[in-house]
């Protein structure tokens, strides 16, 4: 017990000096840890859905519940719970339900805080078509991936005169380096074919035109993988009229948050779709970007989809394929055969119901 | 006696133009379509200049780059054949010069003649800041602060949502394309957002203006105020003011990306949108994306003395120049609107039944379209179109 804790231990060590990416080597080996923020509203009963089916799984997956509501540390800086940092640390990989961000409460967003916290600087999610659930886009198969910790949301804004407001974009070669790199070892560890870099470096040269420079640069180091570059509005345009013509899209802020909520919406919306945060030294949360829907909580009523797919999303990352696939692909069969499923996919099933109609099929594939 | 004689033949001329406006206006043979569509050119713009030398407009033509040059052409060919009373300045730009001569002469026929149809000037974004867009130089020289853009589900168009009627009113001169930025430190650059009251008033003002002449009941203002509080938050609070004077129109907010998300999966909800630069970008390649693409929406940039109508979505096409392969409506809606905006609102109906039966009825699709149809089979077809004359 002792000698297999020691030897995941200094894989952990080991894989801390490299760069973020699934390690199958590391984590195979016995029970992982896995810091689990339920969240507020729904988000506990789907954390329990998560958990439940994970179980039924026999995932390898330990999970430590913590809690991260905003304290004021020495100094008079928010900050989450110690306790919670520790964990996440310690562990490296978190699934994080929906948080609440009270208004007027004094303190950042929670999300925010948690971002900066951990250095989580690309925002990932893939957005597939989800055979049962019909849109009227099939076929959706992209990644985009976000710069999340700069540009046009550094929140640098000043007013200059009375009636003129002027808000600061910040792009740096630092961030701009790592997210691209980030993309090009992503797209090459999940076998994705294309790296399209979404900017609009003709209006505003010198920001998004850094950006491109060192998606160039990275694209140099990685020839294997096919790179374009395209106007963001050229990506909007075609992206509704023919989603399959992209594959992974890499991003600064702002881009990166219209392009993710609107492939989000080709497929049918936050309540089905995955997020993962990747940060510095090897730190990975995923989440669903949901909200917290108060009025559904505690009624049964929610969809787990989102968190069950981020919580997939993690076992990839983590190198569990096997039990990654066999998850999925029953949540997908389930959806698929219309029988369970909840509310806002358009039956009338529980949120329990879903769920063990989920722990059935995974059980039965074993 | 010679001063009765001169007023009398322009009156009379007035009065039978005037006459059959209001005839074509009751039309019924105009499908439903083209009957909405021309109630919704009676835009409220700069008064137009006055024609003069017998009675003829003259415009301002930029050809601009890619399938720019054919498409004017086209127009050109169209204008020629129906006998519209234009005659086009044409000013070339040539947009691979380091010199801004080129479009400081366009800036100035626009001037001049205070109208313009223009094609899409390419930006080479590998070169240096020095190097500006040219569009986007024209469009704030000439402060033409309002870019509307008018997406409508066409019969006979095959996209995934049916229904869609949204007017796009975008600022057009600040925001994101201040072309502000530096780098104070190596490594680090900093771009600048501008946002403005006076020209958050001014477009607010004129969305509301706009959406009560065409009897839109609903006006959404898209922004990014609860990460932007001080820049969108000051853009919101100035719609809002606005919305206070027309008490008929519900004004309501959305953040982008929920407003993108929302475009794809119901995008009938939607009546006018009003919203800053970039976001504007974003919404409105989306809707024309919706309506059937990039070739069949038009776009019109107004400004307080000044109007520049271009195709919707601004692009060059490229890839596609000189293959006769283009699909030629968005250009010619984009005419249409330009002589709407002349009052030449006879001949605008009757090139835009004309061009809406070609794309609805007859089919000729060009690849865009997922048809077969060429440039050049469109343009003829439109000209062929039965009770195609101007009676006097």
């Amino acid at each position: 017990m002792a000698g297999k804790a020691w030897r995941s231990a200094v894989s952990r060590v080991v894989s801390a000096f490299k760069n973020a990416t699934p390690q199958s080597r590391t984590f195979t080996q016995g029970m992982q840890t896995v810091t689990l923020i339920p969240g507020d509203g729904i988000g506990p009963e789907i954390s329990v859905a998560v958990m439940k089916i994970f179980e039924a799984a026999k995932a390898p997956i330990q999970w430590e519940e913590r809690n991260v509501t905003a304290i004021k540390g020495p100094g008079g800086k928010w900050m989450i719970p110690p306790d919670a940092k520790e964990s996440m640390d310690k562990n490296k990989i978190g699934l994080k339900g929906p948080l609440k961000t009270p208004i007027a409460a004094g303190h950042p967003s929670m999300n925010l805080l948690l971002r900066k916290t951990f250095d989580l600087y690309a925002n990932v999610r893939p957005c597939v078509s989800i055979e049962g659930y019909k849109t009227p886009y099939t076929d959706v198969n992209l990644v985009t991936i976000r710069e999340n910790t700069e540009g046009e949301y550094s929140g640098i804004e000043h007013v200059i005169v009375d009636g003129v407001v002027q808000s600061i974009k910040l792009i740096t070669e630092q961030a701009s380096q790592r997210i691209a790199e980030y993309a090009f070892e992503y797209a090459r560890n999940n076998q994705r074919a294309s790296v399209t870099a979404v900017h609009k470096a003709n209006i505003m040269r010198m920001s998004d035109g850094l950006f491109l420079r060192k998606c160039r640069e990275a694209a140099e180091k990685h020839r294997d993988v096919k790179f374009t570059e395209m106007y963001l509005d050229t990506v909007c345009l075609n992206m509704v009229q023919d989603p399959t013509q992209f594959d992974v899209l890499v991003m600064p802020n702002l881009y990166g948050d219209i392009l993710s909520d609107l492939c989000a919406g080709l497929i049918g919306g936050l309540g089905v779709t995955p997020s993962g945060n990747i940060g510095a030294n090897g730190v990975a949360i995923f989440e669903s970007v949901h909200g917290t829907a108060p009025d559904i909580a505690g009624k049964d009523m929610a969809n787990p989809t989102a968190l069950l797919l981020s919580a997939v999303m993690m076992l990839r990352h983590m190198g569990l394929h096997g039990h990654a696939k066999k998850i999925e692909a029953a949540c997908f069969d389930t959806i698929r055969d219309e029988k369970v499923r909840t509310q806002d996919l358009g039956g009338n099933s529980k949120c329990s119901e879903f769920t063990d109609a989920i722990c059935q099929r995974v059980r039965d594939m074993d | 006696k010679i001063k009765m004689c001169s007023f009398v033949r322009p009156f009379l001329l007035s009065v039978i133009l005037t006459s059959m406006f209001s005839l074509l206006r009751s039309d019924p043979l105009l499908p439903p379509s083209t009957q909405q569509v021309h109630r919704d050119s009676l835009v409220c713009a700069s008064q137009p200049p006055p024609a003069q030398y017998g009675g003829r407009h003259t415009v301002t033509l930029i050809p601009g780059d890619g399938i720019g040059p054919e498409l004017a052409n086209h127009v050109r060919e169209l204008f020629r054949f129906c006998c519209v009373p234009v005659d086009f300045e044409v000013v070339n730009v040539d947009s691979t010069m380091a010199s801004e001569d080129d479009i400081n002469n366009a800036i100035m026929a626009i001037r001049r003649n205070g109208v313009a149809l223009k094609g899409n000037l390419e930006t080479n974004h590998n070169l240096p800041p020095s190097y500006k867009s040219r569009n986007n130089l024209l469009r704030t020289t000439l402060d033409l602060y309002a870019n509307v853009m008018h997406c409508q589900s066409l019969p006979g168009v095959r996209t995934r949502h049916r229904n869609i009627d949204i007017m796009i009113i975008r600022e057009n001169t600040e925001g994101e394309y201040s072309s502000l930025e530096h780098e104070n430190v190596p490594g680090v650059v900093e771009c600048l957002k501008i946002i403005t009251r006076t020209k958050s008033l001014r477009i607010a003002d004129y969305a509301f203006r706009t959406a009560r002449e065409k009897g839109r009941t609903r006006v959404t203002a898209v922004h990014k105020a609860n990460i932007m509080k001080l820049g969108d938050g000051l853009f919101l609070e100035c719609c809002k003011e606005v919305a206070s004077g027309y008490p008929e129109i519900t004004f309501d907010s959305m953040i982008v990306d929920n407003t993108t998300m929302q475009l794809v999966s119901r995008p009938q909800q939607f009546d006018v949108m009003v919203m800053p630069n970039l976001y504007g970008n974003v919404v409105s390649n989306v809707c024309a994306g919706l309506v059937g693409g990039p070739g069949l929406v038009p776009g019109a940039n107004y400004g307080e003395d000044y109007a520049v109508f271009e195709t919707g979505t601004r692009n060059t096409g490229k890839s596609i120049a000189n293959t006769n392969t283009a699909n030629p409506t968005a250009m010619l809606l984009a005419s249409c609107l330009l002589l709407d905006h002349l009052k030449l609102h006879a001949y605008a109906n009757m090139i835009r039944r004309a061009i809406l039966s070609t794309v609805t009825e007859t089919r000729l699709h060009t690849a865009d379209l997922g048809g077969q149809g060429s440039t050049s089979e469109v343009v003829q077809s439109i000209m062929k179109v039965k009770n195609f004359t101007v009676t006097f």
